[in-house]
């Protein structure tokens, strides 16, 4: 499995990415690799730009200026629904299922870039529809076995309970077989048992399944924990990168998050302004 | 969760992706074949007429049923799309081509059609999408209407000689029940084909939501166009077998009341089911049947009623049960079947 060892060339290169909304400057100058293998981390207060930052790189959102460059190709100009295809899948921050499928079709709906069946094989079904279905259904099982969701296979994710949906949402993500995987606040919500679990899922995935990931998260504990490097963002600037150990005693980092409710490490902080 | 039947265990996927699991279930289906297509030999020729309306209505609200319920995208156009659908057929069977070539393309010129309608969609929705496919509604006909009388007849519109096949000609209800039955056959099975697989999951996640089907690869507005041109083709088919149906079609039978009815057909029948087109459309024209039938026996028997009251009766009546529909079961007769199919599974120990 790609460890994260710096002689690789970045999966993908944010340059100089500037995006505003109206006055408001969401992202300023920010510039940021993710290696291949590596876990990042983006950490930054509430509103410090860090979905923001995971918007641009999907396509969701424009950057008035910068580029970004993944994999050989330049996103600034992709289709939104191309670039899963290059291989960068994601979840949201604010649950974002088909919510009135059934989890597996959440799943299965996932594999559509990987499908070539055209509009009149899927309403003749038999033959070709009918093994890539069996096909890809097979892929899908699996990610269901490894995420251990058998029991909600066939429920509507509409109704299933908030940690549960969350972790569809991951599986979605994984249906699309990405390079890179965004995990905009996988664990935000949940109890402590869930959140476990989540963590545990995410090394899996990284372990056994050799992807990257960039994961935005505000359990700093967490993203010490499991993250390789780590960027912060403030105020739509980046403030600081590098890895936990040296952000946990970056300054600039203590000081943007002062006032704030911050967890274990940070918390010993002492407070003064 | 969908409940089955004890000892049906899924032995592979492909049997858990089956709709007909077990043989009891592959017996009832073709008994029911059997019996659908041995009716005409049977039942009188009012029932016959009354059934292959409902089969003409079944096949368009399949059709508004993959874009309204699959897709979420709302068209007040299905009527003006069965219009082209049936102009084409009768235009073509004109000018010497087969009733049963001429159908297939008549729903695919209605597709084309209705895909150049589905292109607002691009950039509006929801109720500005209604009215943009209002304009659909109020072009077409207007456009039979005027344009090239001579070939499509104006006002008073075409006359289609009855298909053939052989000696056969299908010119009475029992003939007829056969090629639209068929049909509707081959719809319903179609519709669930693709409900089912790659096409039908990219619909349901736009309907859903719509931005993560775009940022999770679904390009959303070529699978918006490509449920237009099924909705379309849809009404296109039904189109086609009207003209048969009627023989005689002018663009007054395709107004935008007619549109609203299969809407109304969609919701009383349930959103994005399989059964809720068959359902809704059975249900509206059965109990039009009724109202019919019910006038002029109301008529003897208050004969102080005003003849205006009783002309209104069937539109009074749909409208009467499509608000009932909307406030207590706003998911429609199939969502109901299921309820009931369930409590039947779970007997003797209901609730
Ligand atoms: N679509 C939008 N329109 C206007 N302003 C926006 C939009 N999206 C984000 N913003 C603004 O950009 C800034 C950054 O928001 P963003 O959601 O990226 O923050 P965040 O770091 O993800 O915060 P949180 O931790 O609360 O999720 C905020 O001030 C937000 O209000
Ligand atoms: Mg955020």
């Amino acid at each position: 499995m790609p460890s994260s060892t710096s002689t690789h060339a970045p999966l993908l290169q944010a340059i100089d990415l500037h995006l505003f909304f109206g006055g408001l400057s969401a992202l300023v100058s920010v510039s940021f690799d993710i290696r291949p293998g590596e876990i990042l981390a983006l950490i930054g207060p509430n509103g410090a730009g860090k979905t923001s930052a995971l918007n641009c790189l999907n396509g969701f959102y424009r950057p008035q200026r910068g580029k970004i460059l993944f994999d050989g190709h330049d996103l600034t100009h992709t289709p939104t629904h191309v670039i899963p295809r290059l291989g960068i899948a994601r979840t949201f921050q604010n649950i974002a299922l088909y919510t009135g499928m059934t989890a597996l079709d959440n799943l299965m709906a996932a594999r559509h870039i990987h499908m070539r069946q055209s509009m009149w094989a899927s309403a003749l079904y038999f033959g070709p529809a009918h093994r890539e279905e069996i096909a890809h259904r097979r892929v899908i099982e699996e990610i269901i076995d490894f995420l251990e969701m058998e029991h909600i296979r066939k429920a509507i994710v509409g109704a299933l309970p908030y940690g549960l949906r969350k972790r569809v949402e991951l599986g979605r993500a994984l249906a699309l077989e990405p390079k890179l995987l965004l995990l905009d606040e996988p664990m935000a919500g949940m109890n402590v048992e869930e959140k476990e679990d989540m963590a545990r899922f995410i090394l899996d995935i990284h372990e056994r399944r050799g992807m990257t990931i960039l994961l935005v998260e505000h359990d700093m504990g967490l993203v010490m924990d499991i993250a390789h490097r780590v960027v912060v963002l403030d105020f739509g600037v980046k403030i600081a990168e590098g890895t936990p150990d040296e952000i946990k005693s970056n300054p600039a980092v203590i000081k943007a998050y002062l006032g704030e409710t911050v967890n274990s490490e940070q918390s010993t902080v002492n407070s003064q302004q | 969760m969908a409940l089955r039947l004890a000892g049906d265990f899924d032995t592979s996927y492909a049997h858990d992706m089956a709709i007909i699991r077990n043989r009891g279930q592959w017996g009832m289906t073709i008994a029911f074949l059997i019996g659908l297509f041995a009716l005409p030999f049977f039942a009188d020729g009012h029932v016959i007429g009354t059934l292959n309306l409902i089969g003409i209505s079944i096949i368009a609200v399949i059709g508004l049923n993959i874009l309204l319920g699959y897709t979420g995208q709302i068209s007040l156009g299905q009527a003006a799309f069965m219009a082209v659908g049936a102009y084409s057929a009768a235009v073509l069977v004109k000018a010497g081509v087969s009733f049963w070539l001429a159908l297939p393309i008549s729903g695919l010129v209605a597709g084309l059609v209705g895909l150049l309608f589905g292109l607002p969609s691009l950039r509006i929705k929801g109720f500005y999408l209604a009215m943009a496919t209002l304009s659909a509604q109020m072009i077409i006909p207007w456009f039979f209407r005027n344009v090239r009388t001579d070939i499509f007849g104006g006002m008073p519109g075409l006359t289609m000689q009855p298909p053939r096949l052989g000696e056969i000609v299908f010119n009475s209800q029992a003939t007829m029940y056969f090629p639209i039955m068929l049909t509707v056959v081959v719809c319903v099975i179609a519709a669930k084909n693709i409900a089912r697989t790659r096409l039908g999951r990219a619909l349901i996640a736009i309907r859903d939501n719509d931005l993560a089907a775009e940022v999770l690869g679904i390009a959303q507005f070529s699978h918006k166009l490509r449920a237009f041109f099924l909705s379309a083709l849809y009404a296109g088919l039904a189109g086609a077998l009207w003209a048969m149906y009627a023989r005689t079609i002018n663009p007054d039978q395709f107004s935008l009341l007619n549109s609203v009815w299969y809407l109304g057909m969609v919701i009383v029948g349930g959103m994005g089911s399989a059964l809720g087109p068959i359902l809704g459309a059975a249900f509206v024209r059965v109990l039009e049947e009724v109202t019919v039938q019910l006038a002029p026996v109301l008529s003897k028997l208050f004969p102080q009623l005003e003849a205006g009251l009783l002309a209104a009766l069937g539109p009074i009546t749909f409208g009467i049960a499509l608000m009932l529909f909307l406030v207590f079961e706003p998911r429609g007769l199939a969502h109901r079947w299921e309820l009931i199919k369930a409590a039947w599974r779970l007997r003797p120990f209901a609730h």
